[in-house]
């Protein structure tokens, strides 16, 4: 489990993430949804240890994240931001085998390269094994980047919008992939997302942040409605079932 | 290991090695005319000389680009080799040179490291805390900081009693023609040390050249890491300063050559390959400008030309990027 307790960032007289304490439960598809300018990437980033807190504090499984040790937290969480750009002429298959480094400490053993190897055909990036990175697409790059993650291996899995700057296939592509972990896996997956849609497809659990604070916490049949999304987005969206999904029209109103 | 392929890095570093202890036999028997004894002895010296700079320089500089993501960035370029000699001319203002006369040279050199290091990270936090992102801001800043430290190196200086200023390690006169060969076995302890710290962190580097975040995410412990990595920069400047004086481009030189002939981003690589392109500059540049060409044209001259000649086409081409 995941737990903040009064998490807080303040930049300057700005306060990003106010006093946050939430728990993510261990196992499933938990989304983090919200406006912009919510605080969602930076309350991820800080439960991740990626940039430090004004107040408060974060465990997972009990470790407080700013005291546990890197390389103990490593092999527990692992998180992706976006914008993994880098000038580095590295293959594809050398960027994923870095996932195993907090396990070997940078000597792939036998077994660090059978989790290479399956993270990169549970990704589909075998063709591409040998391609330096600087050479794919976007949406071929995230996918190494996600394929490191998992073959890191770690219980919990946090990743700031997976799906920027990915075409509809790849970011279907990527949720199932992503559902299938927590499924499959048992992984706990969290994601920060823009495209509600997503989120109310794919999710077991849905935060919803406003103005750095979590403003609904639920199930997406708790959250996906009218009433909150108008109140969360501060605009019209109707939420219809289609196929058994719930789905939101927002794009043109009456 | 993987040779099976004229682009293997493994077999392009072995090809450099060749080349670089051809270049170092040369030197030392190319137009041997008086006795050998005097002759081994003396170039001897200045052979060791080209190596340890061209260790300290190679490795310091690759090392700070990787810890700041750049190709560009070096520490002569962000003013960390005149940082040195300012550091040298501070501590006999400091401690007074009259009862530093007393010391022994390399305990005086090991004390003006000292400081060095501590000053190095103070002016490393203080440039890349963050609040500079434009990379050519970054390089006017470091330009800047170079000029500051070199003026206030000759205030200090003048400040000085001339006789004080006599017993200084000879830095502010050390270059590659006035080479310091007193204190080679007090630059190699130096480089000895910088080499055992590396050592712990020698897997983190690759990591590190990841990006921050990713490395934080594989559990490198970021800020710790890269303090202790230009603690090593630290040292290696002073070792390289204290024999050859400041240099400007050198470093740039040799860490390009190295990325571009290896085609690898690999420290196991990268490293052997920036200190192997330093000694064949050095020293296969002092054998062809003094022995073939016969030429007394400066090596510092030319070699710096060449690296400001290729800062320049690097920077032409972020440009344009």
């Amino acid at each position: 489990m995941i737990e903040t307790q009064g998490v807080s960032k303040r930049y300057g007289d700005a306060l990003v993430v106010d006093d946050v304490s939430l728990s993510i439960p261990k196992g499933g598809f938990t989304s983090i949804i919200g406006p912009n300018g919510a605080g969602k990437s930076t309350l991820l980033s800080m439960i991740s240890r990626l940039t430090p807190m004004s107040a408060g504090s974060v465990l997972v499984d009990g470790m407080d994240v700013t005291r546990t040790p890197g390389n103990v937290l490593a092999r527990r969480l692992s998180i992706l931001r976006q914008d993994n750009q880098t000038s580095l002429r590295l293959t594809v298959r050398d960027l994923v085998a870095f996932g195993r480094f907090p396990h070997s400490g940078g000597r792939l053993t036998a077994e660090d390269l059978r989790h290479v190897d399956e993270a990169m055909d549970y990704l589909r990036l075998n063709e591409y094994r040998d391609r330096p990175i600087d050479e794919l697409s976007g949406g071929q790059r995230q996918r190494a980047y996600v394929a490191m993650v998992m073959c890191q291996d770690t219980e919990y899995v946090l990743l700031d919008e997976p799906l920027n700057n990915i075409d509809m296939r790849f970011a279907v592509d990527m949720m199932q992939l992503l559902r299938r972990a927590a499924d499959e896996k048992g992984k706990t997956v969290v994601v920060v997302l823009h495209d509600i849609n997503f989120a109310s497809c794919y999710s077991d659990h849905i935060i919803a942040m406003r103005q750095g604070k979590p403003a609904y916490q639920g199930t997406p049949q708790q959250i996906i409605r009218d009433e909150v999304l108008r109140d969360l987005y501060q605009m019209d969206i109707r939420v219809h079932e289609v196929d058994g999904q719930r789905i939101c029209v927002y794009f043109r109103m009456a | 290991m993987v040779l099976n392929s004229w682009r293997s890095p493994a077999l392009r570093v072995l090809l450099l090695t060749v080349l670089a202890l051809l270049c170092v036999v040369g030197f030392m028997t190319l137009n041997v005319q008086t006795d050998w004894a005097f002759i081994l002895e003396y170039r001897g010296s200045r052979l060791l000389a080209l190596l340890l700079t061209a260790c300290a320089i190679g490795i310091s500089t690759v090392l700070f680009q990787t810890i700041t993501h750049s190709r560009l960035l070096t520490p002569a370029l962000m003013g960390f080799d005149v940082l040195y000699v300012l550091v040298n001319t501070l501590v006999l203002l400091v401690w007074g040179g009259s009862e530093l006369a007393a010391w022994p040279p390399a305990l005086r050199f090991a004390l003006q490291v000292l400081v060095m290091v501590g000053l190095a990270l103070l002016l490393f936090r203080l440039l890349f805390s963050g609040s500079v992102r434009s990379l050519h801001l970054m390089i006017l800043l470091g330009m800047l900081a170079g000029m500051l430290f070199r003026e206030l190196s000759e205030l200090a200086a003048r400040v000085l009693d001339p006789s004080e200023f006599g017993i200084s390690t000879g830095v502010p006169q050390a270059s590659f023609r006035r080479i310091n060969t007193q204190l080679l076995g007090a630059a190699a302890a130096g480089l000895a040390v910088a080499g055992l710290l590396l050592l712990r962190w020698r897997r983190c580097l690759d990591v590190l050249s990841l990006g921050r975040d990713i490395a934080i995410n594989l559990g490198v412990a970021h800020g710790r890491v890269v303090l202790g990595i230009m603690a090593v920069v630290a040292i290696l400047v002073s070792v390289a300063t204290v024999l050859v004086g400041p240099t400007l481009f050198f470093g740039l030189l040799i860490a390009n050559l190295a990325y571009w002939f290896t085609g690898s981003q690999r420290h196991c690589w990268t490293l052997p390959a920036s200190v192997l392109a330093g000694i064949i500059c050095l020293v296969g540049g002092q054998l062809l400008l003094e022995h073939v060409l016969a030429s007394t044209l400066p090596l510092a001259l030319v070699i710096e030309l060449a690296g400001g000649l290729l800062f320049i086409a690097l920077l032409m081409r972020g440009v344009r990027q």
